[in-house]
């Protein structure tokens, strides 16, 4: 008898479990940078109530270089554990091919919304295999009130002014604050840096360290130009330290109050605009300095959604996907937590400019970015981008003069593409 | 004479017969384990010893292919050298762990055995002392290796404060961003966690030393300081050697620590870091396993020069 209600509870039990689990669990590698991880959270909720199946999310690593050698360990194994990726705008070359197409599941009006060049920039071998989820491009933040109190009335135009004023604005600052430095950015050996280095040498007009024929040409004049006016900074104008700084190490300087300076992507403004932040209402935010005679140049990066190729659930994933960069959640977000849209319009709205103003005085800035030789170097992406991280980093430490750190540099260059990309 | 062979021949039999049984009995026993061993250890280096000799990307390939010795020395037609005996890359991660290695060891050795005869004398609270001490080597690596890596932050870490105040740093520098002081950095979280390693198998080699021969070195009235020498260090020698070995082993495949607090800078970084760098980041499995071999037989090389010239003995 006791055998018997057993087995009938059991039975009902599963049942009812069966009838609960009418909604499938996705499992959901997003962000874990600022305020990534809630951000993420919202969204995926959202969509999960709204559909009546479950998302998991991942804990991620902060540092992106660090995401993709783990991701890349999941899909070089076929592993479907992890349904949807969020990728970095370097990556669909390097992983594509495990990535599902997602131009038949996504309506075709919603993809025509995005900027094409991150359609483009998706697309692999005629697959599109990342839906555009937030651009970034680098900017520089500065402190409105520090300006005024020294004297100046803009943002620096150039490098040199750049160094001027953080000197004089240091200096001053200095005697009632021994922490305080002039300017913080990326300078830890990582993608980060290649990022920041980037953003130099094409502001000299020294070039994208590869061309897209394929031929190397960072070791030129202007580029060694660059890299000596950054070195003399590191040491008198940035800490000595910015050379362990990733994106959050230099947030936590700049938003502590201690730095005048800051070069970073746009999900730092609304963290240091929050309630409770030491430096709210004094942020301002402008397009990055020029080399002499070059002009000011941002390097593109940006976050795209995609499903694995061996997801056992492609149907769910690809409308989360849809759900998360459709125009609604990407204003929200926008709005929230300054993360820049994919979509132009929202570029235009008056609830996303109030929240967020440089978004339309800095328009151009985003969508004329520079990309990071990722489709022209495509599997050797990352080598290419960690031996140029390496010789920059390299002179940042006064380990080496920038043009010969250059030369060796290219000499890497040709090693790594061999006989070609 | 002739009842001799009768009555031994059955006995030398039954014994044989027993000893042969015996054998086969542990060669099943050790089968399983022996299994278990391949599976785990003989094929993963058999692999990797395979696929150091192919071109394979793990994203890219579909299979291995090979290549011969490419992996470890090639040279295209232009006069670039693409093995990684001709990276020079490889060369300063070897370098860097050679320094981080023989300056950890050194310090590990000389602090340990002065921790070991501390706590082996009849101190007070040497119960105390003794668990104390295990707490660093207690802690998981991940964790100290962060925990250091906060304390030499420069604008909020108390060591880079105190360098700071003490005017050996200037503002917003670390010891970590120095590169000339990074690695001798790193060694010092080295031998703070793992001295008590060293303390610990060298007091057991202490304790092992009988205590009447102190006190006959007491009577003839030998120095505290020629015990030491006459006494301690020639019957301690066979644990320190073990202890040394187990230590540069350990460091020269040092990973986790560096890499968490310093990544892949060049200045510090060392041959596994470099190894999972090309493995895991680059996915080049066919090269990145030719820096594994060349790392086993780097530890291999190691280890013979110890065994012979110490004169080991593992029994």
């Amino acid at each position: 008898m006791k055998k018997a209600i057993a087995i009938a509870s059991l039975t009902a039990a599963f049942s009812l479990s069966a009838a609960h689990a009418q909604g499938v669990t996705l499992t959901f590698a997003c962000d874990s940078v600022g305020q990534g991880y809630d951000e993420c959270q919202k969204g995926a909720n959202a969509w999960a109530k709204q559909t009546g199946n479950t998302v998991k999310l991942l804990q991620v690593p902060k540092e992106t270089d660090q995401r993709l050698a783990l991701y890349q360990q999941q899909l070089g194994a076929k592993s479907g554990d992890v349904d949807v990726y969020m990728i970095d705008v370097v990556w669909p070359g390097l992983i594509g091919q495990h990535l599902l197409d997602l131009k038949s599941s996504i309506p075709q009006s919603q993809i025509n919304s995005y900027f094409p060049a991150i359609v483009q920039n998706n697309t692999v071998n005629g697959k599109l295999v990342g839906i555009p989820w937030f651009t970034d491009a680098g900017v520089l933040y500065y402190r409105t009130d520090l300006l005024k109190k020294y004297g100046y009335n803009a943002a620096p135009k150039t490098w040199n002014e750049l160094s001027t004023m953080a000197q004089k604005i240091q200096a001053g600052e200095r005697k009632t604050n021994p922490k305080f430095v002039g300017f913080v950015f990326q300078g830890k050996n990582y993608e980060g840096l290649t990022c920041d280095a980037l953003e130099w040498i094409n502001s000299f007009g020294g070039g994208t360290i590869i061309d897209n024929s394929g031929k190397i040409t960072v070791n030129n004049d202007k580029a060694v130009e660059a890299l000596r006016a950054i070195q003399a900074m590191v040491g008198p104008v940035a800490p000595q330290a910015v050379t362990t700084y990733g994106e959050e190490e230099a947030r936590n300087v700049w938003q502590a109050g201690n730095s005048a300076f800051m070069r970073n992507w746009p999900y730092a403004y609304s963290l240091a605009e929050a309630s409770g932040s030491p430096i709210k209402g004094k942020v301002g935010v402008a397009a990055l300095p020029a080399g002499p005679g070059g002009k000011p140049a941002a390097t593109l990066g940006g976050w795209q959604l995609a499903v694995n190729a061996y997801s056992k659930h492609p149907k769910e994933a690809a409308s989360l996907v849809q759900y998360l960069t459709s125009a609604p959640e990407q204003k929200r977000r926008a709005i929230q937590a300054s993360y820049n849209p994919t979509i132009a319009s929202l570029y235009k709205d008056p609830e996303v400019l109030k929240a967020v103003p440089f978004f339309g005085s800095l328009y151009d800035v985003f969508i004329n970015a520079v990309a990071r030789p990722a489709t022209v170097t495509g599997g050797k992406y990352n080598e290419v981008s960690n031996a140029f991280s390496t010789a920059v980093y390299n002179v940042l430490t006064n380990k080496s003069a920038p043009g010969p750190a250059l030369k060796s540099l290219e000499g890497q260059l040709s090693r790594i593409k061999g006989r070609g990309w | 004479m002739t009842t001799t062979p009768t009555s031994t021949r059955p006995a030398v039999r039954r014994t044989r017969g027993l000893h042969a049984s015996r054998t086969r009995v542990a060669l099943l026993l050790l089968v399983p384990m022996l299994l278990v061993l391949a599976a785990v250890a003989g094929y993963p280096l058999l692999r990797t010893i395979y696929l150091s000799f192919t071109d394979y990307n793990i994203l890219q390939d579909p299979a291995p292919k090979w290549i011969g010795l490419g992996n470890y020395w090639f040279t295209t037609p232009e006069g670039v050298g693409l093995g990684v005996l001709q990276t020079p890359e490889w060369w300063q991660s070897v370098w860097n762990t050679v320094k981080f290695t023989v300056g950890s060891v050194i310090l590990e050795t000389v602090l340990g055995l002065a921790f070991a005869l501390i706590i082996n004398s009849k101190i007070k609270g040497r119960g105390f002392l003794r668990t104390a001490i295990l707490v660093p080597w207690a802690i998981p690596t991940v964790v100290s290796a962060q925990m250091w890596n906060w304390m030499y932050n420069d604008s909020f870490g108390v060591i880079s404060q105190w360098g700071q105040k003490l005017g050996f740093l200037h503002t917003g520098e670390s010891f970590l961003s120095n590169p000339d002081t990074a690695l001798a950095a790193l060694v010092a979280v080295d031998v703070w966690k793992t001295t008590p390693f060293m303390a610990l198998l060298l007091l057991a080699g202490l304790q092992t030393i009988p205590s009447d021969m102190y006190e006959a070195a007491d009577v003839d009235g030998a120095s505290p300081w020629t015990q030491f020498w006459r006494l301690t260090l020639p019957l301690l020698t066979p644990a320190l050697l073990v202890a040394l070995i187990f230590r540069t082993l350990d460091a020269l495949r040092v990973f986790d620590m560096p890499y968490i607090v310093k990544g892949n800078a060049p200045e510090t970084i060392t041959m596994s870091i470099y190894a999972r760098q090309q493995l895991i980041l680059n996915s080049q499995f066919g090269f990145g396993s030719a820096i594994s071999v060349m790392i086993f037989l780097i530890i291999m090389v190691f280890t013979a020069i110890y065994v012979t010239s110490l004169r080991v003995k593992f029994d």
